[in-house]
């Protein structure tokens, strides 16, 4: 169930040189979009002071370099971008460029499709069918260096994360759990269940733009053949065949 | 001019050039990274007459050994490594020239975790988001490998120099700060945690030291289904278990497991260098109080009153006739 959309923000101190602005303490379609929309008013406020601006799922850090005056005078500047919004009514804004990445769905690069489907009632092919269909968005890059979580899924895709861990997904791998989805930058253990293979690399640190996705971006997913993803991570393209509009 | 400065010839494990980090990059998923104790190499530009820390190579516990490649002076510092070239016994927290060709052979720090030999050198190793760092975990950079070389370009030579370390290796109270998941844990709970004798686990790396105590675990109220949240470094996190787990320099930049608190970056390096089984206590001051510590951080600056020149012990002298102590060869200041 959604719980009702009556954001109501809080300002805490986390550590000594950063500031939280927390819509909710659980993941939801209000709560993401309030960050999004938070993220854009912070950011175009240009606030003095402010070292970095980082979205999480429900809230947005600001971090400065420290000290009690400066931590004041922030504080306050968020406490009237807050209270210039109407934080119930607010829905995601509109995504400024969108990409659409190959992802192969076969039995080999989806080991957990099948699970999923029978959790969220479903068919396989239906379930390969939405994710064709879903336009979802980068709610925030974390865990590691460029890698998006991405959502929110609809309702059936809300499944806790499995009980035992997977030793390992590839680079790549597209795994999903708690209605998101997450493209792994590296081989990782995880908990999530894995649906997909793409050729995708969120963080290439040798080239000229290491981190390619931004928190906001719309993404969808086009569905690839194996050998066509083999193909696309052959070729060393970090981008795996992936194409980005400007929208 | 960049040359081919320091060769490794033995790395175990645990070997990588670190700074102080990088600033900014939470919003990509790139943790602070840096070294682990950051006093070490505030200490090493002190020794070395810098006004900001540079790259040094860290060792985590295990030591090894490197040939410089060139004439080149080199700050020691941190956890109390044994260093000798040949016969020749260096001190601890104190620079030393070496000449090309030297051998130093690095021991397991006797107290402390981490180790660093810093060389008065401009390093030509890759900047990633403006830090030389490696942040292995991350995919950024690597680990040194025997056989590998550093190559930089050396600065003039330095004149040996000590420092009274600041005290940090045995434990002891580390002060943390209140944050956004405080109040999931029960009054009782926090109080407990602050009363607890904790020790420092086996269970610690780069990412972060676990710390190991007796009695119930510390487990969050109302924590079901909470929403991954960043993560600053210094974040005590309570695992599944329970179990407190300070999250360091490598630490993940998002996650879900419910955190106490975040220890002042000042506190830090007393975590780092906790040995398996050093005692740790946990304090909870307030933000106030933080603002003071913050406001007067430890620089190479405000160090400066605790170097002094570094006078050769004869007794280290492994063969005291070849010296010539009459002639005035000998000033007291090589090494």
């Amino acid at each position: 169930m959604e719980r009702p959309c009556a954001m109501t923000p809080e300002i805490c101190t986390l550590g000594h040189d950063a500031l939280l602005v927390r819509f909710a303490r659980e993941a939801s379609e209000a709560a993401t979009a309030c960050v999004q929309v938070m993220l854009r008013l912070i950011d175009e406020a240009d606030l003095p002071h402010v070292t970095e601006i980082a979205p999480a799922l429900a809230s947005v850090m600001v971090r400065f370099p420290g000290g009690t005056d400066v931590r004041s005078l922030l504080h306050q500047h968020l406490s009237d971008l807050i209270r210039k919004t109407d934080w119930s009514t607010v829905g995601v804004p509109t995504a400024k460029r969108r990409w659409i990445i190959p992802v192969c769905f076969d039995s080999d690069a989806a080991p957990h499709l099948a699970e999923v489907a029978q959790i969220a009632g479903k068919s396989e092919a239906t379930i390969i069918h939405d994710l064709e269909n879903v336009d979802v968005r980068v709610l925030a890059l974390g865990f590691a260096p460029g890698q998006p979580y991405i959502g929110l899924l609809p309702q059936e895709w809300d499944m806790p994360r499995t009980s035992t861990l997977t030793a390992e997904v590839p680079a790549g791998a597209l795994v999903t759990a708690v209605r998101q989805l997450v493209l792994f930058a590296n081989p990782s253990p995880t908990g999530w269940r894995q649906i997909g293979m793409s050729a995708f690399k969120p963080f290439a640190p040798e080239t000229d733009t290491p981190i390619l996705l931004r928190a906001g971006d719309a993404m969808q997913f086009s569905r690839a053949s194996a050998d066509e993803i083999a193909r696309l991570q052959a070729s060393g393209d970090p981008k795996g065949g992936a194409i980005c509009q400007s929208l | 001019m960049s040359v081919p400065l320091i060769e490794i010839i033995r790395a175990t494990v645990g070997l990588s050039i670190q700074d102080m980090g990088r600033t900014g990059t939470t919003a990509i998923g790139l943790s602070q990274g840096g070294a682990m104790d950051k006093l070490a190499l505030i200490e090493a530009a002190a020794l070395l007459g810098k006004t900001q820390p540079s790259p040094a190579i860290e060792f985590m516990g295990i030591g090894g050994s490197l040939r410089v490649s060139c004439d080149v002076t080199v700050a020691l510092t941190g956890g109390e490594m044994t260093a000798k070239v040949g016969d020749r016994l260096l001190q601890w927290n104190a620079t030393h020239t070496l000449n090309a060709g030297d051998i130093i052979e690095l021991s397991a720090p006797k107290s402390g975790v981490y180790g660093y030999l810093t060389p008065h050198a401009q390093l030509a190793t890759p900047r990633v988001f403006d830090s030389q760092s490696s942040h292995v975990s991350a995919g950024v950079g690597h680990w040194l490998q025997s056989g590998d070389i550093v190559n930089g370009t050396p600065m003039a030579l330095a004149r040996s120099m000590k420092i009274r370390a600041i005290d940090r290796l045995g434990g002891g109270t580390v002060r943390y700060l209140a944050g956004p998941q405080t109040d999931l844990f029960s009054d009782a709970d926090v109080n407990r945690f602050h009363a607890t004798p904790f020790s420092a686990s086996h269970i610690a790396n780069r990412r972060g030291v676990k710390v190991d105590f007796e009695g119930a675990p510390f487990t969050p109220q109302n924590a079901h289904g909470i929403v991954s949240d960043i993560i600053v470094t210094g974040d005590i996190q309570m695992t599944g278990d329970g179990e407190p787990y300070v999250l360091m320099s490598e630490c993940q930049t998002m996650g879900g497991y419910p955190r106490i608190g975040t220890v002042i970056p000042a506190d830090l390096p007393i975590l780092a260098q906790a040995k398996a089984g050093t005692p740790i206590r946990f304090e909870q001051i307030t933000l106030e109080q933080a603002d003071t510590i913050m406001a007067d951080p430890i620089s190479a600056a405000t160090l400066s009153t605790r170097l002094s020149t570094l006078v050769r012990d004869p007794a280290e002298i492994s063969d005291l006739v070849s010296y010539q102590l009459i002639s005035g060869a000998i000033t007291g200041y090589e090494d």
